[in-house]
């Protein structure tokens, strides 16, 4: 079947098969791979991304379900080469150690903040309760996630994320 | 909060060079790989613990138009390639041939077009299974009765694997004979696993022309999983490459040699295709490596004052259908013989016997230091329980046994010589930071109203850094590691190692140990890693051994090029190389330290035309392999807070402080992330986490709907602080600290909960503590879950 959708921003129309996920629409059909698989049962969050602002978990949405709505993905969180405040938080307070949940972390992230941009520590648990990490312990990412609502206009340390 | 620094030149805080591209989701993982042609791999798995097949039908998966190859035991057969070796010296099989010995186990491999159509062809694979009795409880392998599982191997009459034992028993016994107080208690560390959040796989590449096998795979062991590729497939070794791009985290899962990963490479032999296998979640848990599962059944001896006289444990280690353990050759237990713990004992022994059951391989994973995590449970464990009989305080009775500064480099009654340690100062630490006395008078004014509180304390000494050689090898291969050190005439330099992160941030504190040790900036040094083809072959990443042995390399292949450039530097100045002196960054002439030159000025004096004295060589590189002369010995304090709802009995950790003394410490940030994740497995082990069997062996921890792991509410903000007390013998006193809090932190809970439940007259319950389970023992049941 033929599915359209905007994935940050860009439109992409595609022939697929009804029941491919959209975790591996983005990454086989797109080849954004910046969304990770990690649980096939909505568990682990690896794979969140988000659908018309709020998050999803793109191995339990049906690429066809998402036809004709809005996707961001990781890929989408730097705009112009500057980044959100939310990868410099990540990096800032050491919010990721292998980096594969990360990604979904961060969109979470991202959903929460802009719905409210000042989360208690309680607040940014909540939020981030639906996804694993196995290394970090979570303190970290909290500290990650207040960080980016601490510093809503950062982008001066682009260049020292970059290197 | 302060977040921006001066970056160091060497140890201190700093970001992670590796986290730019992991915030833009361009990290690279092995499902991330995508070749031109490439095909997927599909693995059918048995459905039964414990099976003969009759027969296996794959016609209508070859039917299938998508589907490019379907291989079965019997193919592999025919090339002897259907068992491979252990690393434990036992063989496991590829895909089965005469019997499926665990719910899970490999029986076909499918190569499709896509990764749909694989999993679609196993539906149309039809297997006629013969269904035979199954163990599945450790206590149970060892009876008359029990089928025998391994009937493959000659000589195999029943399931007993291995006995072992360390210490003196005959000292024990007297120790136990003339000890005021003994107490005993059976428990057990019932089977986890490390659920890294991303599974096993592979992609394989055989070009037939070149004859050269490059295999993208999850692995912390790359250079290891070379050689073990090149013994079971005869392929020459300088034709195999491994990869190990971004790990997803390992835990110890990501060591074993899986048979997917020799499927896929035969996949690719067979089709002349690139071919992609990743297991998924279920497949991750019920086949891969799981950890612990030790039935143990300790004792513990004392003065009625509480001097700790001599400890004792037998266990039945269930060591799955195969034994894939990774560790060391002679140490089939790992180091659980460190389970004397921090104390100064008069006797200690223990035995330990493997077994076989129709579960799924492994044992040695999930941060366990090669087992410490159970020895550390055991002893820590038993002193509660002892502090308990004695009507003692937990922390005072440790204070009281601790073994002293002076007694260093001591040697415990089991053989290890522990490297240094300050015990008291770092549990004093901890506890004056949680505020223990305190916290006592609210425990007992709670108490009072029927509140259950408890307080618990864990004191843990590891044991990390395999080799030496000379005492520890994994399938003949000594425990060492390489490290290559290329310094560019521009100064810039690259520093190859043989150990793989998993989110260690290898590529940030290796740099900054070479920016230690010559003063280059962190920044100024790529870290290549996870390439056979281009790193010096060393045995990976695990037990907590990248900094004590590959750390060591790094700092010493350091020096070495500090040395070439003093020899350099002496010809650029004019003057004797005794005359110079180094400060970071430069050798200078003595007493005139305005003459002198930068390792980046002599770097591209040893690349330029600058004559230079007799048999010295251009250029700075320099490489080295290191032999550790002994493990390293990381310790710490940790005290926690958990309250239980008695209406619920489910058990809240309010507060958890962990002090921790990895001696030298490199990035401190780093550090806290470690311990940060091992506290959080230790929430996941005691509360949480468990894969049990029914009796008929089917997995009950298959999805992660069924095993529990800890996210953000179950977690509390970490308490960490440290102590310092360097390892003598590690060039740069560092010790290991990636296990650590995984080790430590379950007996810590644990304690508390008894603790807590102390008002029920429960000593002893065994993990995970759910809140049924807490609820039964509250009750006078506590029985162990499996």
């Amino acid at each position: 079947m033929q599915i359209t959708m905007t994935v940050n921003g860009e439109e992409y129309t595609r022939e697929v098969e009804p029941r491919m996920l959209l975790t591996h629409f983005l990454r086989d059909e797109l080849g954004l791979t910046g969304t990770h698989w990690g649980c096939d049962t909505s568990n682990c969050g690896t794979c969140s991304v988000l659908m018309d602002g709020d998050p999803v978990k793109s191995c339990t949405v049906l690429a066809a379900t998402a036809s004709g709505h809005q996707i961001r993905t990781v890929e989408g969180l730097e705009v112009d080469g500057v980044l959100d405040p939310v990868q410099q938080g990540f990096s800032e307070m050491h919010g990721l150690q292998c980096g594969f949940c990360t990604p979904g972390m961060m969109m979470t992230a991202r959903a929460l903040l802009d719905e409210n941009p000042n989360p208690t520590e309680a607040e940014i648990r909540e939020a981030i309760s639906g996804q694993i990490c196995r290394c970090t312990g979570y303190a970290t990412i909290v500290r990650s996630i207040r960080w980016a609502a601490d510093h809503p206009a950062a982008a001066t340390h682009t260049e020292e994320v970059a290197s | 909060m302060a977040t921006t620094e001066e970056r160091p030149i060497g140890f201190g805080r700093m970001r992670r060079k590796e986290d730019a591209r992991f915030i833009r989701g361009q990290g690279r993982y092995v499902d991330d790989v995508n070749l031109p042609g490439m095909l997927h791999g599909a693995i059918l798995r048995s459905p039964v613990a414990h099976a003969r097949i009759v027969s296996i039908d794959t016609s209508a998966a070859l039917a299938h138009p998508k589907v490019r190859a379907v291989i079965t035991g019997k193919d592999l057969e025919a090339q002897n390639l259907a068992w491979m070796p252990t690393l434990s010296y036992d063989t496991q099989a590829v895909l089965a041939t005469d019997k499926v010995r665990f719910q899970g186990q490999e029986v076909a491999f499918v190569v499709a077009e896509d990764r749909y159509s694989a999993r679609d062809a196993l539906e149309l694979i039809d297997v006629e299974y013969d269904t035979l009795p199954a163990v599945v409880n450790a206590r149970r392998a060892l009876d008359p009765d029990a089928p025998v599982i391994r009937d493959d191997k000659e000589d195999q009459a029943d399931n007993h694997i291995f006995d072992w034992e360390s210490g003196d028993r005959a000292a024990t016994d007297a120790a136990f004979a003339a000890a005021d107080v003994v107490v005993e208690q059976d428990m057990l560390y019932p089977r986890s696993h490390p659920a890294p959040m991303e599974t096993c796989g592979a992609v394989a590449d055989f070009e037939k022309v070149s004859g050269k096998l490059t295999l993208w795979c999850t692995t912390q062991a790359p250079h290891a999983h070379r050689t073990v590729y090149a013994l079971v497939a005869g392929l020459p070794e300088h034709k195999i490459r491994v990869i190990s791009p971004d790990i997803g985290g390992g835990f110890g899962n990501k060591v074993p040699v899986y048979p997917g990963y020799v499927c896929a490479v035969v996949g690719s032999i067979v089709t002349g295709k690139p071919v992609k296998w990743m297991e998924d979640r279920s497949e991750n848990l019920m086949s891969t490596g799981f950890a612990r599962d030790y039935v143990m059944r300790g004792g513990i001896a004392a003065t009625r004052d509480g001097r700790i006289t001599a400890i004792k444990v037998d266990v039945i280690a269930d060591h799955g259908a195969f034994n894939a353990t990774a560790q060391p050759t002679k140490y089939p237990a790992g180091f659980f013989n460190v389970f004397t713990g921090s104390y100064d004992l008069e006797a200690a022994h223990c035995k330990v016997t493997g077994v076989y059951t129709n579960t799924a391989p492994g044992g040695v994973a999930y941060a366990c230091s090669f087992r410490v995590t159970e020895a550390v449970y055991l002893v820590e464990r038993m002193v509660d329980c002892l502090a308990d009989e004695l009507g003692i305080d937990p922390a005072a009775l440790r204070l009281r046994n601790l073994i002293k500064p002076e007694q260093f480099p001591y040697a415990c009654k089991t053989g290890w010589v522990y490297d240094s340690g300050d015990y008291e100062t770092t549990l004093r630490k901890a506890m004056e930071r949680i505020g223990y006395d305190e916290l006592r008078r609210e425990q007992a004014e709670k108490r009072k109203h029927g509140e259950l509180m408890g307080i618990g304390v864990g004191f843990f000494t590891e044991a990390v850094g395999a080799g030496p050689r000379k005492h520890m090898d994994i399938l003949g291969l000594g425990m060492n590691d390489g490290a290559t050190l290329r310094v560019h005439p521009t100064g810039k330099a690259q520093l190859g190692i043989s150990v793989q992160t998993q989110g260690q941030g290898h590529e940030t504190t290796f740099a900054q140990i070479v920016a230690e040790e010559l003063g280059i900036p962190p920044e100024d040094i790529d870290v290549v890693h996870g390439d056979t083809d281009t790193t010096p072959y060393g045995l990976g990443t695990y037990g907590s051994r990248s900094t004590p042995v590959s750390g060591a390399a790094t700092a010493l292949v350091a020096r070495k090029v500090r040395d070439r450039a003093r020899i350099i530097a002496s010809a650029m100045l004019e003057v004797s190389a005794d005359d110079l002196e180094w400060e970071k960054g430069r050798w200078f002439v003595k007493g005139d330290p305005d003459q002198g030159a930068t390792i980046q000025e002599i770097a591209m004096a040893a690349h330029g035309s600058i004559e230079l004295p007799d048999g010295v060589e251009g250029g700075l590189d320099a490489e080295t392999v290191y032999d550790p002369p002994n493990l390293t010995f990381p310790f710490g304090a940790y005290i926690c807070v958990v309250d239980i709802d008695p209406g619920t009995a489910e058990v809240k950790v309010r507060r958890f402080v962990a002090v921790d003394d990895c001696g030298t410490r490199i990035n401190p940030m780093i550090i806290e992330g470690q311990v940060h994740g091992g506290l959080t497995d230790g929430i996941g082990m005691a509360l949480m986490e468990l894969i049990a069997f029914d009796e008929d062996g089917n997995c009950l921890g298959g999805s992660l709907m069924d095993y529990l792991i800890p996210t953000a509410l179950e977690c509390p903000d970490w308490e960490t602080d440290f102590t310092v007390t360097p390892s003598p013998h590690h060039p740069i006193g560092a010790k290991g600290i990636g296990e650590s809090a995984t080790v430590g932190s379950p007996p810590t809970i644990v304690n508390a909960i008894c603790d807590a439940l102390a008002p029920y007259g429960v000593r002893h319950m065994d993990m995970p503590c759910t809140p049924a389970r807490v609820w039964e023992a509250m009750r006078g049941n506590a029985e162990p879950p499996q």
